[in-house]
């Protein structure tokens, strides 16, 4: 269980790290946190020819707010920053509560918030985040920039837009309207334990306190984040309460996602917990939108 | 032996090492084989035992999953680093032995390694604290329980070190 030999580069400079994974193209990878892409190293799943080290280029590690405007991250930031800082306890609340979910702190030191993006295992915390919150994605290469909305970003089990020319670079989380909360809930057999099944919801309410908007995204529930647009606009113009909260998130675990199921749960379980933590999750996010109203 | 070496320094426990490495030679396997440092062990090799805890740059890391040329110029931590020997044990060290903390010692020095910053950040912790502090380092001897009270008791002796004089 070691890699083979490959070829390394620790660039320090963006453009750099850009010019040879143009040249490289699918013989590369880049090195982020190391957290999914070495493991797999390790097996020999993937056996990059060129491994093109992050590690040193500077810039890409920050936390900003954008005026009023939402918060931008580079692509490097550590997960543990992410869980510690308080720009987002204050402004991404949802991301803040799903970041804990990952693993365990001995991970989140190294892995980044870009390197799990791009390496979208439809088991992990931040696709279902990027999505759930409109984030846009802002990608680089030798050609320019781009921005990628996370809805478009993923494509399938580990399959995102992005070339293997392409690295991302920036994730832009907008502000959020007023009088929204959100919840984050995820269930495993064991703390830091892959997610038998999670959910992350979105709730907007009016000024008389009935459900605005609504968004729910699922985790481990398909291959890739799934959103329940049908079971979020159920909530749509109602009051939110329990019997509301339980038909839209048993419509959303029969009707929206298809988990696949694993060792541990099949999918029926899966669309059992769906269902349970949809559920508990619309009623905390819409205490906490009530109480951001105040 | 072909390949494409490269000169690293990674300062381990204190002294800087300079080595010549081949870009995939994990850190662990560095530590262990380069240097000599085996108390830093090998579990599973994808980042779930916790066996191969070290700190690097002062954090918990897991070092199967880095490769030793990331550590050049960077500062690491291992087991062999927490005390000069026997003698002079850390509390932690020390309240593991005391409560039996440990059997066949495998996953002994990644525990160590991830609570010595834990302690740091965390001077008072409750047992369920503990517990959640300790889920990213597997032991199949002990059943846990009595690590939790080698955490509880070292908390408390530390908490009990006698202050500069004068205080």
């Amino acid at each position: 269980m070691k890699p083979p030999p490959f070829e390394y580069i620790a660039p320090d400079t963006q453009a750099e790290a850009l010019e040879a994974a143009r040249q490289a193209g699918s013989d590369a990878k880049f090195l982020a946190g190391g957290q999914s892409l070495v493991p797999a190293m390790n097996f020999r799943i993937t056996q990059p020819a060129l491994l093109i080290d992050l590690n040193r280029v500077p810039d890409l590690d920050y936390i900003r707010r954008d005026g009023g405007a939402g918060v931008h991250f580079g692509a490097m930031t550590r997960q543990r920053r992410l869980e510690l800082d308080p720009i987002v306890a204050a402004e991404a609340p949802l991301l803040a509560e799903a970041v804990p979910f990952i693993a365990h702190p001995q991970i989140r030191n190294r892995g980044t918030l870009g390197g799990s993006l791009a390496h979208a295992d439809p088991a992990s915390e931040l696709p279902v985040i990027a999505v759930a919150l409109d984030a846009q994605l802002r990608v680089a290469s030798t050609e320019g920039d781009r921005w990628v909305p996370a809805k478009e970003f993923f494509q399938g089990m580990f399959t995102t837009t992005l070339t293997p020319e392409e690295l991302l670079v920036e994730v832009a989380l907008p502000a959020l309207p007023k009088r929204t909360g959100s919840a984050f809930m995820e269930f495993s057999r064991r703390r830091g334990d892959y997610a038998l099944m999670g959910v992350a919801v979105i709730v907007r309410l009016d000024e008389a306190g009935a459900c605005d908007e609504a968004r729910l995204v699922f985790l481990n529930a398909g291959d890739g984040p799934v959103d329940a647009p049908q079971a979020a606009s159920m909530l749509s113009g109602r009051r939110i309460d329990a019997s509301s909260a339980e038909a839209a998130a048993a419509h959303a675990a029969e009707k929206e996602i298809e988990p696949l199921g694993n060792l541990h749960a099949s999918p029926s379980y899966q669309r059992h917990l769906a269902r349970v933590l949809g559920r508990r999750a619309i009623l905390v996010a819409a205490q906490r939108a009530a109480a951001a109203g105040r | 032996m072909s390949g494409n070496h490269r000169d690293i320094h990674v300062t381990v426990n204190g002294p800087s090492h300079p080595s010549r490495v081949e870009p995939r030679l994990l850190l662990s396997d560095y530590l262990r084989h380069d240097l000599g440092l085996t108390g830093t062990h090998v579990g599973c090799e994808h980042g779930v035992c916790g066996a191969c805890t070290v700190l690097f740059d002062g954090e918990p890391v897991r070092s199967c999953l880095m490769f030793a040329v990331q550590a050049d110029g960077h500062d690491v931590q291992t087991v062999e680093g927490i005390s000069a020997g026997p003698e002079n044990m850390h509390p932690l060290q020390e309240a593991f032995w005391t409560k039996h903390a440990l059997q066949c010692g495998f996953c002994t020095p990644g525990f160590l390694m991830t609570l010595l910053p834990y302690l740091e950040e965390h001077p008072n912790p409750t047992a369920a604290e503990v517990r959640e502090a300790i889920s990213g380092n597997l032991c199949r001897c002990t059943g846990y329980q009595h690590i939790v009270e080698a955490v509880l008791l070292a908390a408390d002796r530390l908490h009990q070190q006698p202050a500069p004089s004068g205080g």
